[in-house]
């Protein structure tokens, strides 16, 4: 056998240097072919869609670079145009910051509405990323609240500090009852925070370590349906961890109470709860009483938000599996310890993706306010705007810009919940 | 409870509401009942000292009364001087209609686009995603708003279609589609038009049977019949000849340009277009999202062993990955169905006449009657609502996995 | 849960500060700011200007209010109501007075209880055609599109209308004016209806104004004026002759310009100097200074000056004064006499 080298002169003593693939397997011809002409339909789909978007782009290119960015109304732009297809920008240029803080925000504050948003993202951070920012951050986090408010609506600084201060009194009677049962310290936290909030309801406050104070009305713009957002989410989160355990109850009034509450508040649109806080909700209330819009617009959408989210948590505590709830039951907790130590954390966690589905919803249907006369920023383009001397009948430019605006942020907010997901993932598929 | 370990019963003393389990709940449902007829006689005392206040009462006695405006798409026969009533029920059939036109659009287009995502076509996959996330990342309201804008600036006006030398022409002749809504031939009914109807209804009978015969068979003797094409035999062939047979007995009224507007044939107006497209195509990036997620659900194994039992791809896909697939996409679906029919309220940003439109918009308007006129919304909406969810858990419980 | 509890204080001290009820008059002196229910957006009569300041001719009705009773005419706050909840922002006291173009009905005098204290302006709806299309009468529009902003009497008015000449026609009811243009303009609609004042403010802002002709016909009277509730006449006399003074003011020729002076000076003309309160007691009378009807006069200037500053014919606007002129010069406009 080992002689057969010498017999046969044709066979080859070294290997062939490996070849590479042929011109139409390899490289971009390949990923072209494999994506855009792999059969026939593929062949047809692809030429069908290069052809719309080609139509798409033919008609908006132009128009987006012949914009017109300077002029003081539509005429100037027209004029600037002379005849030419071409979109009107200067209506953003000037009228940006209505956009974004409403006509009436004193525009010498804009700053303020600015560090709020920007200090959101601090607050925000520890809650949104636990494994990457310190855990020290979430103080930061629950000062956020009375921060923001101080900067949004200004006025006295003793009123956010008063507000706190009410907390941190229910919070210490709560350590000092909580010994005795979780019910009683809760319920004694709240009466004292309540009744401190009440008794300094009578101090003075007014002009004390003041800055300029901002009434709700004032209030516009892309700002309100941020601020509209944020508050509802972050409001409708407890009320719905309540709704959701309410409805698992085993006592039949609270359950029946909890599901009236969420079908019905799921069963209406939201157009009609706000037609409620804007038409109704007065007849409702004691005689002379009343209070902003912004406000009863806040108590309807976070009704709203807090059935969906009720909804979304109660899927999380049935995905729990079974032994949890027997573990927890046969380590001798009684209930408020089993949720508060073992469910609610497994279950809220488990929740997270499906809540920041429910936020970004809620985001995108903070854009209905305007039909009750709110000026957010669909509202502002279709009141002040719209319906000025130098603007009226620019419509798309206004559009495109609300559209990009949500865009940005619920995209944003998506990627992060899906980011969220690949995180929670711990099937390693 | 009586066991002979139990402890001689303990009287019963007042702490033991809290204190002791077996009463507690009992104690803490009580305060809740009470807390909430407080809350109620407390609405309901402001509610009537308003009211009387202001020398206004709660009556339903407007909805006897004539409406006074005119309502353009009316499924019933209504005019100015019918009830508010009346024009409350156009209302809930116009929100119907257009609720069903979207969920329909919204089904189709979703698992198109599903579909689409998961294609070999490169080109085909980014537009799909492109679509999905421009339209769930902006307001419903704003879409809305764009549509009805688009539809009223890319569509020619019917006066485009007048003149010698028209700049529009109605497609194939018969078809005219202009901005105030797409006119489309509506069929006239003559003499003998019933019997077409029955034939045709008799051959869907006839189809179902030809096709259980069909299954039967495969199952029985492993004969397979081709299904497709005598299925449209069945189902056409026959009205086809009755009606040539009877003298076309069915005519078509041809919409045309008569004064101001197109008359004759069936309108869909542009406000109903409109919402429906943007209802539908809102949705439809949803619904995308749900068969998305319900094929990738079904997991490969499946595919590999249908393979590996000799199926072709399209059974595969009919046989093994749908019937999987269409579980998990069934329920969020309806859900999506839900929310489009309460998205549907917005349509007064495009004028489209619906019972928001009309018992929540002019009426409440004209009347003043805002407690009656909201209340009877929200009932509305939420009979719709209940009776969908009420289809979905019925669906949920048949589908449920048997599990032994 | 945090928020929750602190926003529910923020409300209780709101309810509370409004829960000093009493008369109109005393809650808008405590809270030393008038609430005045205007539109959302209608150019000539109320829209925020571009640094966000309302301004038109309801407006200026609102700031002589202000000015009477608070001797302030920027002590206002401006809540924009929409056509369905204006009326219950006015019922439930949310607002003190609702300027807001609202066409004086009988069912709202008298089945919503509302007080209308007088006509500023008298309207009525017309129709918009374009040129091209040839029609030169409202009877011409059988079988026609049309396109109405709803949330007024405009619809009704439509109907009955259409009904009375026993035409037919197609109503398009859209929600906001802007969008109702846009329909209009890309022919959408054969026609636009609203009050005649909308027609010419909107055509004001066409491209081509020209291309486009207001129809004769004048199909129903649409009488506007502020109103109050129903229950304090006390209020409605101070809106009620708030706006007299004004109309009073043109025709005796007191403007913004001479106004403190007249007061200062003096005057031969003793009704001049009842509402100048120089002589008599009328604001002691009506429950306010005796130098409103000055406030009121300096705040906004007079009827007329309102007019030509806001709706007249030297703005984009450019309505005549027609039936809204003085009396004297064969109007309607017509104080009844300060004594």
């Amino acid at each position: 056998m080992s002689d057969t080298h010498a017999q046969f002169a044709f066979v080859r003593s070294k290997m062939l240097p490996e070849a590479p693939p042929p011109a139409s397997e390899r490289g971009a011809a390949k990923w072209v072919r494999q994506n855009f002409f792999s059969s026939t339909i593929n062949t047809v789909m692809t030429i069908f869609v290069f052809v719309v978007v080609i139509q798409i782009a033919l008609t908006v290119v132009p128009w987006l670079a012949n914009g017109v960015w300077s002029g003081s109304s539509l005429s100037d732009c027209r004029e600037a145009l002379a005849g030419e297809t071409g979109a009107c920008f200067a209506v953003l240029s000037e009228r940006w910051n209505q956009l974004l803080f409403g006509f009436q925000y004193p525009s010498e504050l804009y700053w303020r509405p600015l560090a709020a948003f920007l200090l959101l993202f601090v607050a925000i951070a520890p809650v949104l990323f636990q494994k990457y920012v310190p855990s020290k951050m979430l103080i930061f986090t629950a000062l956020y609240p009375f921060i923001a408010f101080f900067l949004i609506w200004g006025g006295s600084l003793l009123t956010p500090v008063l507000a706190l201060a009410g907390f941190v009194v229910g919070y210490f009677v709560y350590t000092k009852l909580v010994a005795q049962s979780f019910a009683l310290g809760f319920f004694g936290g709240l009466f004292a925070a309540l009744a401190f909030w009440i008794l300094s309801g009578y101090l003075p406050v007014e002009g004390i370590l003041a800055i300029e104070p901002v009434e709700s009305r004032e209030i516009g713009g892309f700002m309100l349906n941020l601020i509209l957002g944020t508050v509802c989410v972050s409001l409708s989160i407890p009320f719905g961890i309540a709704l959701a355990l309410g409805r698992q109850s085993s006592m039949p009034i609270i359950k029946w109470i909890c599901v009236v509450f969420i079908e019905f508040i799921r069963g209406v649109p939201l157009i009609t709860l706000l037609f409620v806080a804007n038409v109704v909700l007065a007849y409702f209330l004691p005689p002379g009483t009343n209070f902003d819009l912004i406000l009863r617009v806040i108590i309807m959408i976070t009704m709203f938000a807090s059935a969906y989210i009720a909804e979304v948590i109660r899927g999380g505590l049935a995905a729990l599996p079974r032994g949890q709830y027997e573990a927890a039951n046969s380590l001798g907790l009684d209930y408020a310890q089993s949720m508060r130590l073992i469910i609610l954390p497994q279950a809220l966690k488990i929740s997270i993706p499906g809540i920041v589905n429910v936020a970004v919803g809620l985001f995108k249907d903070t854009t209905l306010v305007s039909v009750i006369s709110m000026f957010d920023l669909v509202g502002m383009i279709r009141g002040p705007i719209s319906s000025s001397q130098e603007w009226n009948g620019v419509y798309w430019e206004l559009f495109l810009a609300a559209g990009l605006l949500f865009f940005v942020t619920c995209y944003g907010i998506s990627q992060y919940s899906q980011w969220l997901e690949r995180e929670l993932r711990t099937d390693h598929r | 409870m009586t066991t002979l370990s139990d402890p001689p019963r303990e009287s019963f003393r007042l702490s033991m509401l809290l204190n002791d389990t077996r009463y507690r709940s009992y104690t803490l449902q009580f305060i809740a009942l009470v807390l909430l007829l407080l809350l109620f006689g407390y609405l309901a005392s402001n509610l009537v000292t308003n009211l009387a206040d202001q020398g206004q009462n709660i009556s339903y006695k407007f909805l006897g009364e004539p409406a006074g405006y005119d309502i353009n798409q009316r499924p019933i026969p209504y005019d100015s001087q019918s009830t508010h009533m009346r024009a409350a029920i156009v209302g809930v059939l116009n929100t119907l209609i257009v609720s069903v036109l979207g969920c329909i659009t919204a089904t189709i287009l979703g698992v198109l686009a599903g579909v689409a995502r998961l294609s070999p076509n490169w080109l085909l996959r980014k537009l799909m995603s492109v679509y999905v996330e421009i339209f769930r990342n902006i307001p419903v309201f704003i879409w809305i708003l764009i549509i009805f804008a688009i539809m009223a600036a890319a569509m020619p006006a019917p006066r485009a279609f007048r003149g010698e030398d028209p700049e529009a022409s109605p497609l194939f002749g018969i078809i005219a589609l202009t901005n105030r809504g797409v006119y489309i031939p509506k069929p006239i009914l003559e003499n003998g038009s019933g019997i077409v109807f029955a034939v045709f209804l008799l051959s869907i009978v006839g189809v179902f049977f030809y096709r259980r015969y069909a299954r039967n068979l495969l199952f029985n003797t492993g004969k397979l019949l081709p299904t497709f094409w005598p299925t449209l035999g069945i189902l056409f062939l026959p009205a086809l000849l009755v009606y040539f047979a009877l003298g076309m007995p069915i005519g078509w009224e041809i919409p045309e340009l008569k004064g101001f507007n197109f008359q004759g044939g069936v309108q869909i107006r542009g406000s109903l277009i409109a919402l429906w497209l943007a209802l539908g195509i809102y949705t439809g990036a949803f619904v995308a999202e749900n068969v998305r997620a319900g094929i990738q659900a079904v997991s490969a194994g499946q595919t590999e062993a249908a393979a590996a039992l000799g199926l072709r791809p399209r059974r595969i896909m009919n046989l093994v990955i749908l019937p999987q697939a269409l579980r998990v996409i069934i329920p969020p679906l309806i859900s999506q169905y839900l929310n489009l029919t309460k998205n549907s309220s917005l349509a007064i940003a495009v004028g489209y006449m619906d019972i928001t439109g009309t018992l929540g918009g002019i009426t409440l308007n004209q009347t003043g009657r805002a407690i009656e006129a909201i209340l009877l919304l929200m009932l509305f909406y939420l009979a719709i609502s209940l009776g969908i969810s009420a289809i979905m858990n019925a669906y949920n419980n048949a589908m449920k996995l048997k599990e032994r | 849960m945090r928020k929750t509890v602190f926003l529910g204080t923020v409300a209780v001290a709101g309810m509370a500060a409004g829960m000093a009820a009493a008369t109109t008059l005393e809650d808008v002196k405590a809270r030393g700011s008038l609430n005045c229910g205007v539109n959302t957006g209608l150019v000539g009569f109320a829209s925020p200007n571009a640094n966000g300041e309302w301004e038109g001719f309801d407006v200026g009705v609102c700031r002589a209010v202000a000015a009477a009773v608070l001797g302030d005419p920027t002590a206002i706050q401006f809540v924009p109501t929409t056509g369905k909840t204006r009326f219950t922002a006015l019922a439930s006291g949310e607002i003190d007075v609702l300027a807001r173009n609202t066409t004086w009905t009988f069912s709202r005098d008298t089945d919503l209880k509302f007080e209308f204290v007088g006509i500023n302006y008298y309207d009525g709806q017309g129709f918009m055609v374009p040129k091209e299309l040839g029609v030169t009468s409202a009877k011409e529009l059988g079988g026609a599109t049309i396109c109405i902003q709803t949330g007024t009497t405009t619809e009704l008015n439509l109907a009955d209308y259409f009904r009375k000449n026993n035409m037919d026609y197609e109503p398009v009811p859209i929600e906001t004016d802007n969008e109702a243009q846009q329909q209009y303009l890309a022919g959408a609609c054969d026609a636009y209806t609203t009050d005649a004042s909308g027609l010419a403010a909107v055509r004001a802002t066409f491209e081509n104004p020209s291309d486009h002709v207001i129809l004769p016909e004048i199909v129903s009277k649409e009488p506007l004026g502020p109103l109050v509730r129903h229950g304090d006449s006390e209020w409605g006399d101070i809106v009620r002759w708030t706006l007299n003074a004004l109309v009073a003011a043109e025709e005796l020729n007191i403007s913004s310009a001479n106004v403190k002076e007249l007061a200062e000076a003096g005057t031969d003309n003793p009704e001049m100097n009842r509402l100048l309160g120089t002589e008599g007691n009328l604001g002691e009378m009506i429950g306010l200074e005796s130098d409103w009807a000055v406030n009121a006069i300096a705040a906004a200037g007079n009827y007329g000056e309102l007019f030509e500053k806001n709706i007249g014919e030297n703005t984009p606007i450019g309505l005549a004064r027609g039936l809204n002129a003085q009396w004297t010069e064969g109007g309607l406009i017509y104080s009844p006499p300060f004594r």
